[in-house]
């Protein structure tokens, strides 16, 4: 079933129940990125048991050149 | 091209930023630069140990382009993750701690640390004094060595020290304007305010570098290291740039060690007078 979610500011609609499904579906799963759920950072090791639900808003983050 | 840092080697010791012992005391960034390879090419040249990165969402559209980390080689390089575009406190430590998972999943000796920028507007990127305190003390207590971008304002720069910031950052003018150091005074009194019984607290002259001799500037004036990034990567030729970055670095480090000769308003004559066959007016 899919749930909607606020990812990187854009709504989809995914039908991920945990951070690490959201990963393989979104093809970051080998990535190096970092996950923030409602504003609250989930670390690499808690992607597996991460639920989402319907309305979480989803930051997924990455490094750019910067100074 | 490494003959050309071996003297310094021997003249100068390493640059203790918090756990970190560097050779270079030029740390660079890696935005703005035209493509990649170049980018890489002008890190090289710089020396470089340490290299500046930002935090932003994944591009979930283009899964084939090249992304930033294809091309650096974060065995040789410690990253340092920045806060850049955080206008309030609770953002600049939300994109630490995101820039710190990431170092850790990439196992880089820069997981923890951060370059704490929190702005206070966009049109002079001035940082937010508030703001920066409120961050950086909550990221000290999270564990993060703060190496804090401010402008020259020295009683602020005090106040970041005081708040457990690893280094502090003072800006030589505003962030990407290429004009130097503006107002060396302050820099010199941040600089003798901060090493008062601490002369290895580190102060890095962040932002406002338009060219070799600013670097050399700030370095003459006892900084510490300077970070940069527009400077190169706005050049015309960026890895030229950075070859003279390089030595612009040692070179105004080397002079603040060796001590300047006072400035006098008359001439001083490097000959001597004595045995001078000439006629010499008024004698």
């Amino acid at each position: 079933m899919e749930m909607e979610l606020i990812i990187n500011g854009q709504p989809r609609q995914i039908t991920a129940r945990t951070v690490r499904e959201l990963l393989d579906q979104l093809g970051l799963a080998n990535q190096a990125v970092a996950v923030e759920v409602n504003r609250q950072l989930v670390p690499k090791r808690q992607h597996e048991q991460a639920q989402l639900h319907e309305g979480d808003v989803v930051e997924v983050v990455t490094l750019v050149g910067g100074g | 091209m490494t003959q050309a840092t071996t003297p310094s080697l021997e003249l100068d010791k390493p640059l203790q930023l918090g756990r970190h012992v560097l050779r270079s005391r030029l740390i660079v960034g890696t935005g703005k630069y035209a493509d990649y390879p170049t980018m890489q090419a002008a890190l090289d040249a710089s020396g470089a140990q340490v290299i500046t990165v930002a935090v932003r969402r994944e591009r979930l559209i283009d899964a084939q382009g090249r992304s930033l980390l294809d091309y650096i080689d974060t065995d040789r390089y410690t990253i340092l993750p920045n806060t850049a575009g955080c206008f309030t406190a609770d953002d600049a430590v939300r994109v630490a701690r995101l820039g710190r998972e990431i170092l850790e999943q990439l196992n880089n000796p820069g997981k923890e640390w951060v370059k704490l920028e929190v702005l206070g507007d966009k049109k002079t990127l001035l940082p937010d004094p508030q703001g920066t305190l409120e961050a950086c003390r909550e990221l000290v207590k999270d564990g993060f060595q703060v190496l804090c971008y401010t402008s020259d304002d020295p009683i602020m720069a005090m106040k970041i020290k005081e708040a457990g910031a690893t280094s502090v950052m003072p800006a030589g003018s505003p962030i990407g304007s290429g004009q130097g150091v503006l107002n060396p005074n302050n820099i010199l009194i941040i600089l003798q305010m901060l090493k008062d019984g601490d002369v290895d607290y580190p102060v890095i002259v962040d932002a406002g570098v338009g060219t070799a001799s600013d670097v050399t500037v700030a370095m003459e004036l006892g900084a510490d290291g300077v970070l940069l990034n527009t400077g190169i990567a706005h050049a015309k030729d960026p890895v030229k740039m950075a070859h003279a970055m390089r030595h612009a670095a040692e070179a105004g480090r080397l002079a603040y060690l060796a001590g300047r000769i006072p400035k006098k308003l008359y001439a001083t004559a490097s000959s001597p007078w004595e045995g001078v066959i000439s006629y010499i007016p008024g004698e």
